[in-house]
């Protein structure tokens, strides 16, 4: 079989809103997905995810791209590839959101979910992303895990492979001053408190 | 068991000093290699269902009150993984800048003409044999403030999932002997070797009498499987 070459990434740039995430930004084009990785009727515990992205001298970048990817409340993702049937499918919930932080002030994003269910035996409910933005050519890879699953956190087999002094970076912190479940989740792409990235 | 990991032979470092805004972006730490799990062998699936009409044709889907200004383009080719398996039912997002070098995005200040019957975004999906086509205008080259008198090269961007969460890719398509390729750290972060696949190439095939150059540009996405390369 004749051996193909990947095509190289390359870095989505500054302009990216109007095309990947138009209607946030107030263009005249669909968005395939928005901050609602969740409807409200959604099954499952709705939840909320609030953060910013910091550049290494800890200013929050306004040109990020993040994309969030995820199981619904039962652990079970919406592709061909989970035909786990013991976990119910909802099709009505495709798993996928994507926000620009380039439309608040603070540049900070927020998303509204349903808080996934344990994906297998094993691992933590978690929701995995991809962070792009201009200065990044290739984009990377992490995961948000929740500071209120400290059981499931302890025996999660992904965070058992992170150095111990870096896994606070890959769980986002239940506010207990706002109302309602929500979650805080900064992104540090460089410096002391740099975020777990993956190579997967 | 051991499985195969980002292709750092193929995409950019995350930090290249001559493109300045990875120096305070990119990771700098070593990235954590972890086993795949359901996580990273599902992902975002979209398809047919998620394109409008003239979504693949950009010379149509901006216009407000007459045909956008510049030269039209036709631009096709397959998406297939490293086996050369074609990639069906895959949704390809398409952004560029009009053929002035200026992008509708609010936040370009470049001093080039906005075409108000140009929006520059646009989707299309890939047929049974993986094979896309869109028709657009040819973007204009523009300035930015990387260095002094740093312009980008004509390019498309272009956005694709695939198969998996691992097969995610953002890119950029480039237009064959533009005298800019050579001077752009865009283009030089990707690996020497593999720059050449950001290329696009003319083709007269492709092209239609009287309407549209062609051009042709395969789009390779990382497969769930690929074997390990020796070369
Ligand atoms: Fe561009």
């Amino acid at each position: 079989m004749a051996r193909r070459f990947q095509t190289p990434s390359q870095t989505v740039g500054p302009f990216f809103a109007y095309g990947l995430v138009p209607e946030q930004y107030g263009y005249r084009f669909t968005s395939i997905a928005d901050h609602a990785v969740a409807a409200p009727t959604t099954e499952g515990d709705q939840i909320r995810i609030i953060g910013q992205v910091f550049d290494g001298e800890g200013t929050p970048i306004p040109d990020a791209l993040l994309e969030f990817w995820q199981a619904n409340a039962h652990g079970r993702y919406n592709h061909p590839a989970d035909d786990r049937k013991d976990n119910l499918l909802d099709p009505d919930f495709k798993g996928f959101g994507r926000i620009g932080t380039g439309t608040s002030a603070e540049a900070s994003f927020q998303i509204d979910t349903v808080k996934p269910g344990a994906v297998d035996d094993r691992q933590a409910p978690h929701i995995n992303m991809v962070v792009l933005m201009r200065g990044m050519l290739t984009h990377a890879f992490t995961r948000i895990y929740f500071s209120d699953e400290a059981t499931l956190n302890a025996a999660d087999p992904v965070l058992a492979q992170v150095p111990e002094d870096r896994r606070a970076t890959l769980i986002a912190k239940r506010d207990e001053a706002l109302s309602g479940s929500v979650y805080r989740f900064d992104i540090h792409m460089q410096g002391e408190r740099e975020t777990v990235f993956f190579d997967i | 068991m051991s499985e195969q990991r980002m292709d750092w032979t193929s995409h950019p470092a995350h930090v290249y000093p001559d493109y300045k805004s990875t120096v305070l972006r990119g990771p700098t730490k070593p990235l954590v290699a972890i086993d795949h799990t359901l996580s990273e062998l599902t992902g975002p699936v979209y398809g047919h269902d998620s394109i409008g009409p003239l979504d693949d044709d950009l010379t149509k889907n901006g216009m407000r009150n007459g045909e956008p200004l510049g030269e039209r383009i036709i631009v096709t080719g397959r998406v297939v993984d490293e086996n050369d398996r074609p990639q069906p039912n895959t949704l390809i997002e398409i952004w560029q800048a009009n053929a002035a070098g200026r992008y509708i995005h609010e936040v370009d200040q470049h001093d080039a003409p906005i075409d108000p019957n140009f929006l520059g975004a646009g989707r299309c999906v890939t047929d049974d044999t993986g094979r896309y086509r869109y028709t657009t205008i040819k973007p204009g080259a523009y300035p930015w403030g990387n260095h002094d008198n740093a312009w980008r090269p004509n390019h498309i961007h272009l956005s694709l999932f695939g198969p998996s969460f691992t097969s995610r890719l953002v890119t950029q398509m480039y237009f064959p002997g533009d005298p800019l390729l050579d001077l752009d750290p865009i283009f030089h972060g990707t690996p020497e070797g593999a720059r050449d696949r950001l290329i696009s190439s003319f083709a007269i095939d492709v092209t239609e009498p009287l309407f549209a150059l062609g051009y042709a540009f395969d789009i390779v996405l990382r497969g769930p499987n690929a074997t390990p390369v020796e070369d």
